[in-house]
């Protein structure tokens, strides 16, 4: 069930791998599967998605409607979501462009 | 050694987090003790400096030993009832508890002139011993949940009633209020479920307080025990102190922070006993309807179901409709069918109108 097209960037992975290990200290970052669901491999509940989407959040400054929850359920979506907002980030607003 | 449940008898000092000459306030993590429901944080219930530690880590020891001294305490040097003291234990206990595994002497008796029964040793926690791995840790939660689910069984007469209630209210309100506001500030309906759990327990005192050997004394405040799983099984439920006061944001922050420790492993203790009924939430898990256990010497438990979109009928017409199962399991010592359904009645009430939770 890979499918999923990219491989994560490694330091974002790392990134991400650390602050899901904060929410969640009784993971082990070691085994984590990128591209299986975290509810699936750690019995992720609405309160992990929850405090994982806040140290997002607080990490990397992005605004995550809840409806974008869905995309951060497993860590090469998360991984993708993150950079994506980021990039979004980055980009010149196109209004600017002439 | 605090009792941190009254399923407790003794507990094991895994580490010190205070040294002889450190000042401690109040609530300041001193220690850390396994217990059968996992390893707590011990905090201090006084200010002063720490003069001596006297119980080593690894040592397992009664509730009631005193584990360090404060300064400026010389009472407290002579200690009230030493513990060396031997326990008497009846011979059937004796027997049981050499079959078993139990050290007796560890026991607080049940029987005539503080004896140790057959009983005590029955009901007493196993796995006494070196200090635990986290797999004995594991078990002695699975032990912990044992003792205290099969007294339930035994003890308290249960009656059960169930609500479904229409939720399309709170949902709507919900997405409002989380729309406008940045990740961390956002509630999940558990907050919801908790506040309006925790205001009909305050308005109906029958459901909120212990029952002991003098029979049912309602509890002054509202500490709301929040039932949450650990990866991998076990569970453990915390209270969350007055929740009938806090306000939504509070309680959801409260409630996060429960869950993030617990799953650390680090409670406190003066969370792991205190509360005065519980909630139980299984709707991640996709079932319609729990049927709860209530947790002695709690006299409720409040159980919700996954909130599942069903046809309603309302005003004549079907609609489709955001549905919960509500459950209450009671104890029919202290409240009767009737009084539990109004209950259950005040926790729709407050949920029809979240903007006043």
């Amino acid at each position: 069930m890979s499918g999923s097209s990219a491989a994560v960037e490694p330091a974002l992975g790392a990134q991400i791998l650390a602050l899901l290990v904060e929410i969640a200290p009784d993971v082990d970052p070691a085994a984590v599967r990128p591209a299986e669901d975290f509810r699936r491999q750690f019995d992720f509940d609405s309160m992990d998605v929850f405090s994982f989407a806040t140290a997002l959040h607080a990490k990397f400054g992005l605004d995550i409607p809840e409806r974008d929850y869905r995309q951060l359920a497993s860590l090469e979506k998360c991984a993708a979501y993150v950079a994506a907002k980021l990039g979004d980030r980055h980009a010149p607003p196109a209004a600017l462009k002439s | 050694m605090p009792s941190l449940g009254a399923d407790m008898e003794a507990g094991t000092l895994v580490e010190w987090r205070v040294q002889p000459g450190a000042h401690v306030h109040r609530g300041d993590v001193m220690a850390l003790v396994d217990t059968e429901k996992g390893i707590i944080d011990i905090e201090s219930f006084e200010e002063g400096m720490v003069e001596r530690l006297i119980v080593q880590p690894g040592a397992r020891v009664p509730v009631g030993a005193i584990l360090a001294l404060f300064e400026g305490e010389p009472t407290k040097l002579a200690p009230p009832q030493s513990a060396a003291r031997a326990q008497r234990v009846s011979p059937a206990a004796r027997a049981r508890a050499a079959q078993l595994g139990i050290d007796p002497q560890t026991l607080k008796g049940t029987g005539p002139q503080g004896v140790v029964t057959l009983q005590d040793i029955e009901q007493a926690p196993a796995g006494q011993g070196p200090p635990p791995s986290p797999a004995a840790g594991r078990a002695g939660i699975r032990n912990a949940i044992a003792v205290s689910m099969s007294r339930s069984k035994r003890e308290i007469p249960h009656y059960y009633l169930q609500l479904t209630m229409d939720l399309r209210p709170a949902l709507d309100w919900l997405e409002q209020f989380n729309a406008s506001r940045p990740v961390p500030e956002r509630l999940l309906l558990a907050a919801l479920f908790n506040k309006a759990t925790a205001r009909a327990a305050a308005e109906k005192p029958g459901f909120n307080g212990y029952y002991g050997k003098a029979g049912f004394e309602a509890a002054k405040s509202v500490h709301l025990g929040v039932a949450i799983a650990l990866r991998g099984g076990g569970l453990v439920a915390p209270a969350i102190h007055e929740a009938d006061q806090k306000t939504l944001p509070v309680l959801m922050r409260e409630l996060q922070d429960l869950v993030m420790r617990v799953r650390a492993g680090h409670m406190r203790s003066s969370e792991i006993s205190s509360a005065t009924i519980t909630v139980t939430s299984l709707g991640d898990e996709g079932v319609d309807v729990v049927y709860p256990i209530i947790h002695p010497p709690q006299v409720a438990i409040v159980g919700f179901g996954s909130v599942v979109e069903r046809p309603w009928a309302i005003d004549g017409r079907i609609e489709p409709r955001p549905l919960v199962s509500v459950t209450l399991a009671a104890d029919h010592r202290v409240t009767d069918g009737r009084l539990g359904a109004q209950f259950l009645a005040r926790i729709r009430d407050f949920l029809t109108r979240p903007e006043d939770l």
